[in-house]
């Protein structure tokens, strides 16, 4: 018994001694960067074109980074505003970003500690939801589409075709309520900016006219494999996943699609805003730029990327397409509007049987 | 025949119960991506879990969330215990239905309402601190529950005893009650030391960005299902098998040395 | 060991980390973000009623489901020699140290289109299976998960129940049926009734499970999405959890009344 007794007190004594060691090393310079799933490379090419940004921008710095992903617009939002979580740099899309900004939750960029600001296109700058330049830093821009494969599904065209019952639970859709209401609000022939109760509750019910299998960052799992054969989603990820399957085919459908700028931003309640600049500098530079475009496949708002990318991107029609007026951008929505949204994609996502 | 059918039924329910962990562990040696179509061996997904610091990190921290929170909820739930030993009549009943309350509470509730105390206390700072509080809060009344019996078994006139003796009450706690009642808190203590590994639901709200081992498997799930993580299940299984090998051959032993002092 | 003092820790503990919570729980279920009174929060309850019903239909049938597969076992378990049954108890438990997010992950593997037991049924020259995302998919799901948490607590006490008296029923001319139904049953019921709470609690308020494997959200992910999820809003959130808690305080005090036990059993 004797002995047991000696074995535990000394278990909590090491347990003890360890515990405050753990938590020493807070004093060390970190920073903790929000961004989405396969949104950043982590992986070395041969050419040494690619290379794990994370890893490198330690290693220069002597920052210990923490990196987390969200799923969601949605959800980082709410790990922001109620889930007692701190970040440093987030990656919010357009319209986020402009909610946040309207609710105060994201600090101004002392732009001397970013001079690779310099490094983006002008018609990345002064956009609506950051019309002074003063919160955002533009990241990479991209439409969403219907991902389809094709030897399966054969040809699709429109929003229309992704209502079938052809392929049960194979048919993937946005996990967010935003994206999934715009193609809704897409294959009705409405504004995905529309701020009429009655047409967000027709593309409601459209949404749960279907059983769609809602996902989000499985799409990458899910799609090369072959267990699901139709997705609406982003076309940088298209060219992602089509590398590991070569019947894939992306889609704009004619009505429509959105077009979308993903930003950098430091939230108000930062705790290393400085790290956090020098982090989103070092994103800006043409080289650590390169490497995430090369990897993630979205498109760069970056000249100095732009120049060095090879010919066969930049004339991808998926990644560079020439903008068609009709494609819309998404802006913040007012309260109510939100609040409808939610309510009824609560139901959806209830109902999806 | 009567045996026959039983046998068969135990089979059967193992078989659903394990049918999934091994094919889990089957294709954790496949080679191909998707996983579930097999084409060659390999023993690479296992190797891939020790390069991946997230993962290696997220392990740690759940081990060290478990064993600090098993002991820190043994001196609380001890104390509990005494409490609720010491009391009577309603005031007992209230008392002890209360420190139950975590372990009655749906998962969720418990979460979800230490969640909002604690964004209320630490405003944006979950983590290691606030899930570590959250497990001893879930995990101090099964200490409780199993030091409670144990008090009730003890006699009381030893205590006594040894204050006539001219021991302080504390010291008579210590030399006295404490052995009486340890098998009791090392029970709780193991009780609360799984439960706390097993943790998925309270870790994933009370956290933050600090990340235990179910909530970074929750978190990778949501890419789809990788091949670390049934190499992942394969290793817990081997350990954990190993683990209770140990100790059944160890009960069985003791057992029958047991058996053997009575002849 | 009268002495009080050592008690306080122990009772500001409780105060501070089991009773303010719940009752921040019950303040925003009546506040709105002005904190100032309402009701409002409550109809998102009704809103979501089919939710709840949802969720406990599932929770019921998976408890049901439980007890009907966990009885037997317990008791074929009893009957065998006492080595056999402290491996088969071994071997119980092993499942449920596994982690539950990747016990989940196995039926996903399994289920989901192109898996596992489509490749199966293709081999064999069937379609693909319907069970992926349904309602049966969450209950084989709920019961894989929480089998053991049925079979440990009726096994234990089954176990423990003195063979003397079955001797004695059998003696006193009863038959097997009659023991089981007379002496066993009765006896292993608070076994039953801590099987069921533990069952049934997680079950209804599962999060992960429903959309894994269901593909919508049960009650539990309903609320996790009011608070890390798209739809935050607390007040809503702390609304529907003080139902679901009051629905689940009020199930465990009805099954507690079968049962004359003074503690909760404990695994």
């Amino acid at each position: 018994m004797k002995k047991i007794f000696s074995l535990v007190f000394v278990a909590i004594f090491l347990v003890g001694l360890v515990f405050p060691l753990g938590s020493c090393s807070g004093n060390k310079e970190t920073l903790t960067v929000c961004n989405w799933g396969e949104y950043i490379c982590d992986e070395d090419s041969e050419d040494g074109k690619m290379f794990d940004v994370i890893k490198r921008f330690e290693k220069e710095t002597g920052i210990d980074v923490k990196y987390v992903t969200a799923e969601t617009n949605e959800t980082l939002y709410a790990n922001m505003k109620a889930g007692g979580v701190n970040y440093d740099v987030i990656f919010p899309s357009d319209y986020m970003a402009q909610k946040m900004i309207n609710e105060n939750m994201i600090a101004k960029i002392n732009f001397e500690n970013v001079p690779n600001y310099s490094n983006v296109m002008d018609d990345f700058k002064d956009m609506y939801y950051d019309p002074a330049n003063e919160y955002t830093v533009p990241y990479f821009w991209g439409t969403t589409g219907i991902i389809v494969n094709t030897e399966v599904c054969g040809s699709v065209d429109s929003w229309d075709d992704m209502w079938t019952d052809a392929y049960p639970n194979r048919v993937l859709m946005f996990n967010n309520p935003r994206d999934a209401f715009a193609v809704a609000l897409l294959k009705l022939g409405y504004s995905l900016n529309t701020t009429d109760e009655a047409q967000i509750r027709e593309a409601g019910e459209e949404l749960k006219k279907m059983k769609f299998n809602y996902v989000m960052d499985e799409f990458f799992d899910l799609i090369p494999s072959g267990s699901a054969v139709m997705a609406a989603y982003y076309a940088g990820d298209f060219i992602t996943v089509s590398e590991d399957n070569d019947k894939l085919e992306f889609v704009r459908p004619e009505s429509g699609v959105n077009l979308f700028n993903d930003v950098m931003c430091i939230p108000a309640d930062a705790k290393n805003k400085e790290n956090a600049e020098k982090f989103i500098n070092y994103m800006l530079s043409a080289e650590v730029g390169l490497a995430n475009t090369l990897y993630v496949g979205y498109s760069t708002p970056n000249k100095a990327v732009l120049e060095l990318l090879p010919e066969e991107i930049k004339n991808d029609p998926v990644a560079y397409p020439e903008i068609d007026e009709k494609w819309e951008r998404f802006e913040a929505l007012p309260n109510d509007i939100n609040d409808l949204m939610r309510d009824l994609w609560v139901e959806i996502k209830s109902s999806n049987k | 025949m009567k045996k026959a059918f039983s046998y068969g039924y135990l089979g059967l329910v193992f078989l659903f119960l394990y049918l999934p962990i091994a094919l889990m562990i089957f294709f954790s040696f496949n080679s191909n991506t998707p996983v579930t179509v097999f084409e060659g061996f390999t023993f690479d997904n296992y190797l891939e879990i020790f390069d991946n610091e997230e993962l290696m990190e997220s392990l740690w921290n759940t081990l060290i969330i478990a064993a600090l929170s098993g002991v820190i909820s043994c001196v609380l739930g001890t104390l509990g215990a005494m409490a609720v030993y010491n009391m009577k009549g309603w005031k007992k009943k209230i008392y002890s239905n209360v420190s139950n309350l975590p372990i009655i509470n749906p998962e969720i509730v418990t979460g979800i309402s230490l969640m909002m105390l604690f964004v209320f206390i630490f405003g944006n700072n979950l983590g290691m601190l606030t899930v570590l509080l959250a497990h001893v809060v879930f995990n101090t009344p099964y200490v409780l529950l199993n030091v409670l019996p144990r008090l009730r078994k003890m006699n009381v006139n030893m205590y006594e005893a040894a204050l006539d003796l001219g021991y302080r009450p504390t010291q008579a706690f210590f030399k006295v009650v404490l052995p009486e009642i340890f098998p009791g808190i090392f029970a709780g203590f193991l009780i609360a030391f799984t439960y706390s590994i097993d943790d998925f639901v309270i870790s994933y709200f009370t956290g933050g960005t600090f990340q235990t081992l179910s909530v970074y498997i929750n978190n990778s799930l949501k890419k789809g299902v990788q091949p670390w993580m049934l190499a992942m299940s394969g290793m817990i299984f081997i350990i954990v098998l190993l683990i209770l090998l140990v100790v059944n051959i160890r009960d069985a032993k003791l057992e029958k040395a047991k058996a053997n002092k009575k002849y | 060991m009268r002495s009080k003092k050592p008690f306080y820790p122990y009772t500001l503990w409780m105060a501070i980390f089991v009773i303010v919570p719940l009752a921040m729980v019950l303040w925003y279920s009546f506040t709105d973000n002005n904190n100032s009174f309402t009701l409002e929060n409550f109809k998102y309850v009704g809103d979501n009623l089919s939710t709840y019903l949802d969720s406990l239909k599932i929770a019921l049938i998976s408890t049901v489901v439980c007890l009907v597969v966990a009885y037997p076992f317990s008791y074929i378990m009893c009957k065998c020699k006492v080595s056999t049954q402290r491996m088969l108890n071994t071997l119980v438990m092993l499942p449920m140290w596994m982690n539950f997010i990747l016990r989940i992950c196995a039926w996903v593997m399994i289920l989901r289109p192109q898996g596992i037991l489509d490749n199966l049924l293709g081999v064999l020259g069937f379609g693909n299976n319907t069970i992926y995302h349904s309602e049966t998919a969450i209950i084989i799901g709920v019961v894989y998960n929480f089998l053991p948490f049925m079979i440990l607590p009726i096994y234990t006490t089954m176990a423990k129940i003195d063979k003397s008296l079955i001797e004695a029923g059998e003696d006193l001319g009863c038959n097997g049926f009659k023991v089981l139904k007379k002496i066993i049953f009765p006896l292993s019921l608070p076994g039953v009734i801590t099987g069921i709470t533990m069952v049934f609690v997680p079950a209804a308020s599962t999060i992960v499970i429903g959309e894994r494997l269901g593909g919508y959200s049960l009650l539990g992910d309903v609320i996790d999405s009011y608070y890390k999820g798209p739809s935050v809003d607390m007040h809503i959130g702390s609304a529907m959890s003080l139902v679901l808690m009051i629905i689940i305080l009020i199930s465990i005090a009805v099954m507690n009344h079968f049962d004359n036990g003074e503690d909760l059993a404990v695994v």
